[in-house]
């Protein structure tokens, strides 16, 4: 017998005691004991029962509950609960996987819409294939985010209704224009894919900015609407005294006073701002994912080069989104710590910042990952020992910065280790552990991924420009310099007070940018026409690239769920921070270790989810049904 | 090479120039990172790091050392043949039982020197600061935590010599009532320090009173322990609530001279 009939039998026979359990149940309950007494069986022959003690208890039970069900007023409901879970997890589940799905909605056309754009412009084919095969991800994953929508949406009206009314308060004027926009969404969305090749190539273009710019704009809608909840107002000298007052969109009592400023309120920039280079980093991972899937599923050579090919683009733009993050991050918690010194200090220095450690060590794999997915891809290439010596080095800065950035300010340590440093900080490591190090350490991350993916896009290749070698030094030069003055703002930092140590992190992260630049803009002439005598062998990439590529999706779905709950968590017991208070059963602020298990079972949910969608939409390219001819069917029945 | 245990560090780049002077393989090389690493952060510091911490680092270094040896196929082969030879050479055969023996010993002693630690309290992991309320209550007048500043600060401009009068005052508070836990040097080694865990914050430490506005500072002596906030409970603080003792005059001073002390300016308002 064969398994498949045996995995069907199993299933039946479940199916089966399921039902004959369930009956046996109802019989049972149906026929309980009564005394054989003929005066009773007379009675029940006459239609004049008397009913048994234990169905009288139930009658009465019953005409309890009914007369007091009748004589409750109505009440408005402040919370619901759900059951085993509790209302904060699911609400917190059906946000986080809605978000999810959303980011990559929003992320993928994108960067579909800039490689059409490319090979529209460089007219090759290729890259145009590749674009639709990114947008196949999307039909599927936007009914997805709608699910998750609606169900966060009817999570938030059952299980939190008096919050869910104020926020209609609020923000009643812009749902509207939401509505519309999604119906917007899903036209261009839909006019996009089904549309390609079927327009021409400059209609198509539109429709693919129109979809980006609706969903960016939907974005921001929703932003205002999570970022009042953490500040509901912005800061302003109003007394032109220097010191910034506090200007609230609402009342003491929670009335509205401006919906301009409940809308644009102080973290409302800095979130889109965030959101939208971790969507793309968040977007490209994933489509990097599918990639590999379909890389480690492929039968042909041809197959394997052109999934090879969309992983390593799918991953490129993941990084490439993912170098400024941290900048961005970083901007978003300042402008935290600007807005309220309790929540800043509610991140960095209390609870939450032990979530920061977890986040760096997240941080640290990604970097680790990404580095490691460009030096095996150098494998593609020939002629690449001349550039295998510098992966150690690489290799060794990387390693150093993700230890510096995953040094814990104070340690978690037993009593003896204690007593030893005399206080929970190391006298040697805990300068690791301050701002100034970090920055540092993350800046150098940056140039250090940024040299690899350097090295690899120069593998196998030979300028032929007349200034190469000046060139190539210049490069060296920048390098060195940036990577010199980041780290000598570094030490410096740790010489001079907070104010001036804080504000070094801008030219150390402008040097790095700037640094990027300008080794970019001299590598583009630099190897414009360079000979290629090695060449690049798209689909002779080892397996265990692709389970990198999936190892990175992976991460960075984590490290949103992990950061969403602590931007989200900062509140605390604040529905609408200093306005509504949570006063739900589920106010408390759950430990590090619930927070990180929810957070790991949402990622479970939804890779399972996004499996689902990539499945679906590895259907399109399978061959078409086709029922077995009459010799076949013989053919089997013989074998 | 304050700090270090320099007889340690001696070994290990002695071994190290041993392997270069050898030309030992990337097999070897890896094993001996690895090694050194385990042997650095257990022994080199005269101050042992703690075991999360070294955890944490012996983490990063295995998985570098596995990209590494996989980022390549040539690398690949060169970390993995000799393992091969180990296992199919008849010639190694007493290397390999030898190993085999020694794996099992290895994780046997891994887990009785992990079982074999002397018992002691539990360590008490605390938030390093604590989030104020959005305002508090000080001998009745509520304080704006976002707003409030030293009433004091200005003087430092404006009246050099009553700010000195106001630092005094904080002198005079401070060695009277404070520097028995947070120390002379406010170093947070008080001759009762010992006696407290957790151990009194160390106000030379930079990652503290510059990072804090005045008025966080002001929370903590006015309201101590006490007046923690319900967030982060259970708090195990042994600090008074000083706006019992001190008045509110007293409190600013005081809060102007362990500033002044460490040569640190408070945090501003809006400061990013």
């Amino acid at each position: 017998m064969s398994r498949n009939k045996i995995l069907f039998g199993i299933g039946v026979l479940a199916f089966v005691s399921v039902i004959v359990t369930v009956r046996l149940g109802g019989f049972l309950v149906d026929n309980e004991y009564r005394q054989p007494d003929r005066q009773v069986a007379a009675e029940e022959a006459l239609g004049e029962t008397e009913l048994t003690p234990r169905q009288q208890g139930i009658a009465d039970e019953q005409a309890a509950d009914e007369a007091e069900a009748r004589a409750l007023p109505y009440e408005e409901a402040e919370y619901r609960t759900v059951p085993f879970v509790g209302s904060r997890v699911t609400v917190w589940v059906l946000a986080q996987l809605h978000l999810l799905f959303a980011a990559f909605v929003l992320a993928v056309p994108m960067f579909a819409f800039i490689i059409e754009f490319i090979g529209y412009v460089k007219k090759e084919e290729r890259y145009d294939k590749l674009a639709y095969e990114f947008t196949k991800l999307l039909s599927v994953s936007f009914s997805m985010t709608a699910t998750f929508g609606a169900f966060l949406t009817f999570g938030l009206i059952i299980l939190y209704p008096k919050f869910t009314n104020y926020l209609m308060h609020i923000f009643s004027p812009t749902f509207l224009p939401y509505v519309l926009l999604f119906f917007l969404e899903a036209l261009f969305l839909y006019s996009y894919y089904y549309g390609w090749g079927k327009f021409g190539p400059k209609v198509h273009l539109f429709l693919g900015f129109m979809l980006n710019v609706v969903g960016t704009a939907i974005m921001f809608i929703a932003n205002a609407w999570l970022t009042f909840m953490m500040s509901p107002g912005k800061r302003e000298d109003l007394d032109g005294d220097g010191v910034p007052d506090f200007v609230s969109a609402v009342s003491e009592s929670g009335a509205l006073l401006s919906l301009r400023d409940a809308f644009f309120n102080f973290t409302w920039m800095p979130i889109n701002i965030h959101r939208i280079i971790a969507n793309v980093a968040f977007g490209g991972s994933i489509a990097a994912a599918y990639a590999a899937f379909r890389y480690l599923q492929a039968k042909t050579d041809e197959e394997k080069a052109h999934f090879d090919w969309m992983g390593y683009i799918g991953n490129f733009v993941a990084i490439i989104a993912f170098l400024p993050l941290p900048f961005a991050g970083y901007y978003l918690a300042s402008e935290i710590y600007a807005f309220s010194q309790t929540l800043g200090i509610q991140m960095m220095g209390g609870t939450f910042s032990w979530l920061f450690v977890i986040q760096a060590a997240v941080i640290g794999n990604l970097f680790l990952g990404a580095n490691y997915y460009l030096w095996l891809g150098m494998g593609r290439i020939e002629g690449t020992a001349h550039f295998q010596k510098f992966i150690k080095y690489l290799l060794i800065a990387i390693a150093l910065c993700f230890a510096v950035w995953a040094t814990p300010r104070y340690a978690i340590a037993s009593v003896s280790e204690i007593a030893a440093m005399g206080g929970s900080s190391h006298p040697q490591l805990s300068y690791l552990g301050q701002m100034s190090a970090k920055n540092t350490a993350v800046n150098i991350l940056i140039l250090s991924t940024y040299m690899s993916f350097l090295l690899y896009r120069r593998t196998g290749k030979q300028s032929t420009h007349p200034q190469r070698q000046l060139l190539s030094r210049a490069q060296v030069i920048v390098f060195a310099a940036t990577a010199a003055l980041v780290i000598f703002y570094g030490i410096y930092g740790y010489y001079v007070d907070a104010a001036t140590r804080i504000r070094f992190a801008i030219p150390q992260v402008y040097s790095v940018l700037a640094a990027m630049a300008v080794i970019t803009i001299i590598d583009l002439p630099l190897y414009r026409n360079a000979r290629q005598p090695g060449e690049t062998q798209w689909g002779k990439m080892p397996a265990i690239s692709q389970y990198a590529l999936i190892f990175i999706a992976l991460s960075f779905t984590w490290l949103m769920g992990l950061m969403g709950y602590v931007r989200s968590g900062l509140r605390q017991e604040w529905h609408v921070y200093g306005v509504v208070l949570d006063t739900s059963p589920d106010a408390y602020t759950p430990t590090l270790g619930f927070a990180t298990q929810v957070v790991s079972v949402t990622v479970l949910i939804f890779f399972g989810l996004i499996g689902v969608v990539f499945w679906l939409s590895s259907l399109s390219g399978k061959k078409a049904y086709e029922p077995k001819t009459a010799a076949e069917l013989e053919g089997g029945q013989a074998a | 090479m304050d700090g270090f245990n320099l007889p340690v560090l001696l070994a290990l780049v002695a071994v190290a120039g041993l392997l270069v002077w050898r030309r030992a393989n990337t097999l070897t090389w890896l094993l001996f990172s690895w090694g050194a690493l385990w042997a650095f952060f257990k022994y080199g510091f005269t101050v042992p790091i703690p075991q999360s911490v070294a955890t944490i680092y012996l983490g990063i270094t295995t998985l570098a050392l596995v990209c590494f040896a996989s980022s390549s196929r040539q690398r690949l082969a060169e970390v993995t043949s000799p393992i091969v030879r180990l296992i199919r050479e008849p010639r190694y055969k007493l290397p390999l039982a030898a190993l085999l023996v020694a794996l099992p010993a290895l994780a046997a002693y891994n887990v009785y020197a992990d079982m074999n630690v002397p018992l002691e309290a539990p360590g008490f992991g605390r938030e390093v600061h604590p989030s104020p309320n959005p305002t508090i209550t000080v001998h009745g007048e509520t304080i704006d935590m976002a707003t409030a500043d030293n009433p004091y600060t200005h003087l430092h401009e404006d009246d050099p010599e009553a700010y000195e009068e106001h630092l005094e005052n904080g002198r005079r508070v401070y060695y009277e009532n404070c520097f028995w836990c947070h120390g002379d040097g406010m170093g947070g080694d008080g001759m009762f320090a010992h006696g407290l865990n957790p151990v009194p914050s160390n106000f030379n430490d930079s990652g503290t009173l510059p990072i804090l506005q005045s008025s966080f500072v002001h929370w903590r002596i006015a309201l101590g322990g006490p007046g923690l906030p319900e967030g982060g409970t259970p708090w195990d603080s042994a600090m008074p609530a000083w706006e019992k003792f001190l008045t509110t005059e007293e409190m600013w001073d005081v809060n102007l001279f362990i500033y002044d002390f460490n040569g640190f300016e408070p945090r501003a308002l809006g400061q990013h």
